[in-house]
């Protein structure tokens, strides 16, 4: 219980850090809008190569832009010296991590559910109707991305060449997320929407393993 | 030193010796024909390179919880080694590929998965180049190790569902799976004089790495002084 009340006082830091500045938020928009844009350049979008190619293409603008996003998380903090106040300020620091990963995976579906309706318009993709169902998918996928993101922001703030150090690491990791949230997402924008619980489960699983191993090793990932 | 370098020479000799045996002494395969023979050095290889992945987890696991130097010298050792075997495998796979299936290279989840493993233990070494301080350099690597790890069967499965076109397992693959005798001698062989290599080429490195730590620490006391 100690764990949830200490994660919300320090989500809601998180949270007030950000809607501040909201300097996080503005530059992920534009970024995937760029690169949305750009890829249309690579194909012909009509209607019947847009339903092929979407989902893939929305996918690995959100992962480009998570690894770009994800890059402060911890930085921030040991530009400013807070990373030791903030381990003293709890016991565990598991709630560190799960308020740094929720404030992540907030941050990415804001600029997901932001980002889709462009999306829509842009590739002639018929978004609406199954717009429930994609936040189901949008979250378990931003999750996915979250999770060990925010731990390998972890790693990557203490390496030189940080900038590029996260996306190398993060990215071939997240290659089962890529799948599965293609997978999905391409499934509800045929012409007959389902949703696939498969590929759901499989995500979900991810997240569990990932949640776990940083339970498991917050602690370290902590050291100064 | 002399050691060292009979116990090469040994392993060379057999090296050669096995291929020799792949080549002339094990039959040519029905449909594929000679492009089989690379079969032996593929899957031997393959086997090498999961056994170092292998070894390379459970030295980051041992390091995170004991914290000796030991460990992490294990960890990049058996990373680098394992890296230079699965190149060998992503160079040998698409030679035999391109004759018996018509193409260099598929999306496949054995081929992709060695592919995504090959990148991850890729970057695990460059991130261990880019931190300077040796506590810290083993901690996160070893960290990042485990969570490479933890990804394996993940992307295994992934993309297993996603399609699949490699061959089903030919050795231990259920009835109707094996090997002809002769060629399971030449295979077995050449699976011992890699696994041979491995453990050679393990040692060597490790030995290596433990004398560069021994330099440092000597620097640094120097340094002190």
């Amino acid at each position: 219980m100690a764990l949830i009340a200490d994660m919300a006082v320090l989500l809601g830091k998180e949270l007030r850090t950000e809607f501040r500045s909201r300097e996080l938020l503005t530059t992920t928009v534009v970024f995937i809008l760029v690169v949305v844009v750009l890829f249309s350049f690579t194909f012909d979008p009509s209607i019947g190569e847009s339903r092929r190619f979407g989902p893939g293409l929305l996918w690995l603008s959100f992962l480009f832009a998570a690894s770009l996003m994800l890059q402060p998380c911890f930085l921030r903090e040991q530009n400013n010296d807070t990373l030791s106040a903030l381990r003293l300020s709890v016991p565990d620091p598991f709630s560190i991590f799960l308020a740094k990963l929720s404030a992540n995976t907030l941050f990415l579906l804001l600029t997901e559910v932001l980002m889709l309706p462009v999306f829509a318009v842009l590739y002639n993709l018929p978004v609406l109707p199954v717009f429930p169902q994609l936040v189901l998918v949008l979250f378990l996928g931003s999750l996915g991305v979250a999770i060990p993101g925010t731990a390998f922001s972890a790693i990557s703030a203490q390496a030189r060449m940080r900038e590029l150090m996260l996306p190398l690491l993060l990215l071939p990791l997240l290659t089962p997320v890529l799948i599965a949230s293609t997978e999905a997402t391409g499934a509800l924008l045929e012409a007959n929407p389902e949703l696939r619980r498969d590929w759901l489960g499989f995500l979900a699983g991810f997240d569990v393993v990932f949640l776990t191993a940083i339970w498991l090793f917050g602690e370290y990932l902590l050291e100064e | 030193m002399t050691k060292s370098i009979l116990r090469a020479a040994v392993l060379f000799a057999l090296i050669a010796s096995t291929a020799y045996l792949a080549f002339y002494y094990a039959p040519i395969e029905k449909t594929m024909g000679v492009v089989q023979k690379i079969f032996y050095l593929h899957i031997s290889c393959a086997f090498s390179a999961f056994v170092a992945f292998g070894t390379c987890f459970y030295a980051n696991l041992r390091y995170v919880f004991t914290r000796e130097p030991k460990s992490d010298w294990l960890g990049v050792s058996a990373a680098e080694v394992g890296l230079a075997f699965i190149t060998v495998v992503l160079i040998t796979g698409p030679i035999w590929a391109h004759p018996v299936w018509g193409i260099w290279w598929t999306w496949d989840a054995r081929l992709t998965l060695t592919f995504v493993l090959g990148l991850l233990y890729l970057s695990y070494l460059l991130l261990r180049s880019m931190i300077e301080e040796p506590d810290k350099r083993a901690m996160f690597s070893a960290l990042f190790g485990i969570f490479a790890f933890l990804d394996v069967p993940l992307v295994y499965f992934s993309i297993r569902w996603w399609r699949t076109q490699h061959p089903q397992p030919v050795i231990l693959g259920g009835p109707g799976s094996g090997l002809e005798p002769r060629m399971r001698v030449s295979y077995l062989l050449m699976w011992g004089a890699l696994t041979g290599l491995l453990i050679l080429l393990l040692s060597a490195r490790y030995r290596l790495e433990a004398l560069r730590a021994g330099v440092e620490d000597l620097r640094r006391e120097a340094e002190v002084r």
